[in-house]
């Protein structure tokens, strides 16, 4: 069966200044399925995602040697319009940092920055992105409220509203459930499951179960290498490399 | 240890002391200011222009003056600050050249005595490009000396956004200014408001750069053209000429009164601005 490559790195190195945080980094993010990164703290987890959106050229001093394709076109190549690049490649980042305006206000922000004015139009993407991320019926009475009076785990699902009311098609999430309990993590899950049917997910994650559950395909990086790529079930069931095993059954890191 | 329980105990109550005393000091201007000037204070001090220079009459045109000073000088600081500031922060490598230079002006600037820029108003504003004694020259001069403020206190502001914000928002496929605009400014705002109305009280309380730039003229000033008598200037003259103490200390009350109507006008638009969430 042909499988669907939406992005893909090729031979990517970073630096930030001196100290190299990625090397040679080859990896494929096959459409509809969810990629899993794992690894210790600072193996660069992060910096690569935030390479696949070109985040990291907001850091100053950090370069990047080598290719990222998203379908079929290079992003780091001159003149990318890197607007467009992060409308389709969303993110949502580690601690959830809603807009200091209202719930309405923070969904709507993507349509009206890309040029949406009409409120009904507005009212329907606000609608339709709170159902997809599982708040709807939490807020639909109070749309007007600060989002920053909502709970940790609501500003969490807020947050992936945000980024589908641009209808994006890759969505990076950064440790999306690091300050949920486990009944919201658990709908976290839910959620991803549904939405990889409609968008390519790329998660970063320090739960092992989390990734072997969620994830169709898992990265194991150390030290800014990623060691191992594969399956998901085949890389926690049959890890080719050992430091891989003594990671996923919790022997270090 | 009981001696460093009362050594305790005694630094409390030094540090208590001089807070009272602190207090006192303010209590007993503010007091002896509305003391001796409510008894000045009805509408026709408001309302009627000065006669005899000042000694009877009421202050009107000197409060038109000192408006129109403020209002034109903080609308030409306001944005040139601001824009300075987002420059610095947003733009601006962190250790160029240009940017260390903007900031060691703003910092000179900040510490020159007002007096230096009524004299350079004078013979630059004044006299160089011939605007004369006028309320351009006095507000020109006066946005000069509060700049500074502006730039540094919106600087603070800009900086404190946080930058997860910025990230969000560029994420979301902003581009930069967008972002400014629509995330970083408005969370800064009550800072950039303090900041304005620090600058605002400067202007206001200001006497002898606007002696030198807008003049003394007691006529009622129409245009930005007209040379104008600031409150302060005025109050300073009546004083200082043995004009009329009682009109004096009644020009002074409504200069405080003026400065906590500026202060509770910002307070309020603060708020509103806040809960249309920016
Ligand atoms: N802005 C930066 N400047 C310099 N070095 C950085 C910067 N950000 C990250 N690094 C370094 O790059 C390496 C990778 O960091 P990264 O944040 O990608 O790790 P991570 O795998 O996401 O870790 P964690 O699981 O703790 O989030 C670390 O050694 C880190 O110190
Ligand atoms: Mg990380």
């Amino acid at each position: 069966m042909e499988k669907a490559i939406k992005m893909k790195s090729r031979e990517l190195n970073l630096f930030y200044g001196n100290f190299q945080a990625l090397y040679n980094i080859n990896m494929d993010i096959e459409e509809n399925r969810v990629t899993a990164l794992i690894g210790p703290s600072g193996c660069g987890k992060s910096s690569f995602l935030r390479s696949l959106n070109r985040l990291n050229e907001l850091i100053e001093g950090s370069r990047i040697s080598g290719e990222v394709f998203l379908d079929d076109s290079a992003i780091y190549e001159k003149g990318i319009n890197v607007v467009e690049l992060r409308k389709k490649v969303g993110m949502v980042f580690q601690k959830p940092a809603v807009f200091p305006m209202s719930i309405y206000e923070n969904v709507a922000y993507g349509p009206r920055i890309h040029g949406i004015k009409k409120r009904s139009e507005l009212d329907e993407i606000v609608c339709r992105s709170l159902q997809s991320a599982n708040l709807w019926d939490e807020v639909k009475d109070r749309l007007v409220a600060p989002a920053n009076q909502m709970s940790g785990g609501q500003q969490q699902r807020l947050v992936i509203a945000r980024v589908l009311a641009v209808q994006p098609e890759v969505i990076l999430m950064d440790e999306p459930a690091s300050a949920l309990d486990p009944i919201s993590t658990a709908r976290l899950e839910e959620l991803i499951a549904i939405l990889k049917t409609r968008y390519t997910i790329v998660i970063v994650t320090h739960n092992m179960q989390q990734a072997a559950r969620v994830s169709d395909y898992t990265g194991f990086f150390l030290h800014g290498c990623m060691l191992e790529f594969n399956r998901t079930e085949e890389l926690f069931l049959n890890p080719r490399h050992n430091k891989t095993e003594d990671y996923i059954t919790g022997r270090f890191g | 240890m009981p001696g460093t329980r009362i050594g305790e105990k005694a630094l409390t109550c030094l540090l208590y002391l001089s807070a009272l005393i602190i207090i006192g000091i303010l209590l007993a201007i503010v007091g002896y200011i509305v003391y001796k000037g409510l008894a000045m204070i009805n509408l026709d001090f408001i309302m009627q222009a000065p006669r005899r220079a000042g000694k009877e009459g009421g202050i009107s045109s000197t409060i038109v003056g000192t408006l129109y000073l403020t209002v034109l000088s903080l609308a030409i600081a306001a944005p040139l600050g601001v824009g300075t500031a987002i420059h610095l922060e947003e733009y601006a490598q962190k250790e160029s050249y240009f940017a260390y230079l903007v900031t060691l002006t703003a910092e000179t600037l900040a510490a020159i005595p007002s007096i230096i820029y009524g004299l350079f108003g004078f013979v630059f504003f004044v006299i160089y490009l011939k605007l004369g004694w006028s309320i351009w020259s006095g507000s020109l001069t006066l946005a000069i000396m509060v700049w500074p403020t502006i730039t540094r206190t919106a600087q603070e502001a800009i900086l404190s956004v946080p930058r997860e914000y910025r990230e969000n928002s560029l994420a979301l496929g902003a581009s930069k200014w967008q972002t400014i605009r629509k995330i970083v400014i408005p969370a800064a705002i009550p800072g950039i408001v303090t900041g304005m109305i620090l600058a605002l009280g400067r202007a206001i309380g200001e006497t002898a750069a606007v002696l030198l730039t807008a003049g003394t003229s007691l006529g009622m000033p129409l245009s930005p053209a007209d040379p104008a008598r600031s409150m302060s200037v005025h109050l300073y003259m009546l004083a200082m000429e043995g004009l009329s103490m009682e009109r004096a200390f009644g020009t002074a009350f409504l200069i405080i009164i003026l400065l906590l109507f500026i202060n509770y006008l910002a307070n309020r638009s603060m708020s509103l601005l806040s809960h249309n969430g920016g």
